[in-house]
């Protein structure tokens, strides 16, 4: 019993997503992992840059791309980094409802990104632009379609971990997976800049 | 610290110097956010405007790409805390093995043409 009661009033550590061994190696093996992608979607930028000028009489990226619907979800997700940021703060400050607020703020800006985004997807099928009707759409639907995949995939996670521990308070166990979460997060934003310059910029003024 | 329970509540607060740490570190991360909006909404103004000419409006908003992605990188992320020499060798890896990708597939692909 005395064991316990001073476990439970563990003090918390400067850095609580890397004060155990299992939060150093998770730490580390994520970004292990951020490379990888990073190679994934270097594969998909490569395909969709050697291919966006086949569009086959289909609409081409000038004709689709509309720059304001762009520039807002750049914006959106633009702000969920900085959320998520604050997210770390509270979490290194000890403040955890604050975490989750910030957390949950996140989610939402997502979610907001990715009904803008199937929107848009819409919008250009029904212009025509169906997923095999040219290289360019192909290739365009996979890059983009992949990194709405991960966004989806990051607010089902976020959101899974904000259930799971409602009410756990900050823990040693849970700080690293909402520190790795986070760090998914900023990679999104991060593919998405190049996404928004190479794809849409490019592609209306290149 | 022997019998550390993990799933136990952390309490307290942090030390005044980590107190510190971190306010400096939100101030930073705000300022690199205004910085990143003023340097998204140039990339979009430089395109959407008819003055600037194609020839520099490329390299330029690849280049402002660059500068946002560094910013995210090292001020979101953390790349440049201490202790992180791993985590920038295999990013950076990451990036070169995807820069060679994106060249080669842009160079092959375009010269066979589809």
């Amino acid at each position: 019993m005395a064991d316990q009661h001073a476990a439970a009033n563990q003090p918390l550590p400067a850095n609580p997503e890397k004060a155990t061994l299992e939060g150093r190696n998770k730490y580390l093996g994520f970004w292990f992992f951020l490379g990888g992608e990073t190679v994934l979607f270097g594969s998909l930028f490569g395909a969709y840059l050697g291919l966006r000028g086949s569009t086959e009489g289909a609409p081409g990226p000038d004709e689709l791309f509309h720059l304001d619907l762009v520039f807002i979800m750049t914006m959106i997700l633009l702000t969920s980094s900085l959320t998520s940021v604050f997210a770390v703060i509270n979490l290194k400050r000890g403040h955890f409802k604050k975490l989750l607020v910030w957390m949950w703020a996140t989610v939402a800006l997502g979610a907001a990104f990715l009904s803008f985004e199937i929107y848009e997807f819409y919008e250009y099928y029904h212009q025509g632009l169906g997923f095999t009707v040219s290289a360019f759409a192909s290739s365009f639907y996979t890059l983009v379609g992949t990194h709405g995949a991960h966004v989806a995939f990051g607010v089902a996670w976020i959101t899974t971990l904000l259930i799971r521990y409602r009410k756990s308070g900050i823990t040693l166990s849970n700080a690293p997976k909402f520190y790795t979460a986070v760090l998914y997060w900023h990679f999104i934003d991060v593919v998405w800049v190049f996404i928004f310059t190479v794809v849409y910029l490019l592609g209306v003024g290149g | 610290m022997s019998h550390v329970d993990p799933s136990a509540p952390l309490e307290g607060k942090p030390s005044k110097a980590t107190e510190r740490k971190l306010k400096n570190e939100a101030r930073t991360q705000i300022v690199s956010f205004v910085f990143m909006i003023f340097i998204t909404s140039t990339a979009f103004l430089t395109v959407a405007s008819d003055v600037i000419p194609t020839h520099f409006a490329i390299p330029f908003i690849l280049m402002l790409a660059g500068v946002q992605v560094v910013m995210q990188l090292y001020y979101f992320m953390h790349m440049n805390a201490k202790g992180n020499g791993w985590i920038n060798v295999m990013l950076w890896s990451g990036m070169f093995v995807a820069a060679l990708t994106v060249a080669a597939l842009t160079v092959i692909i375009g010269e066979t043409k589809f």
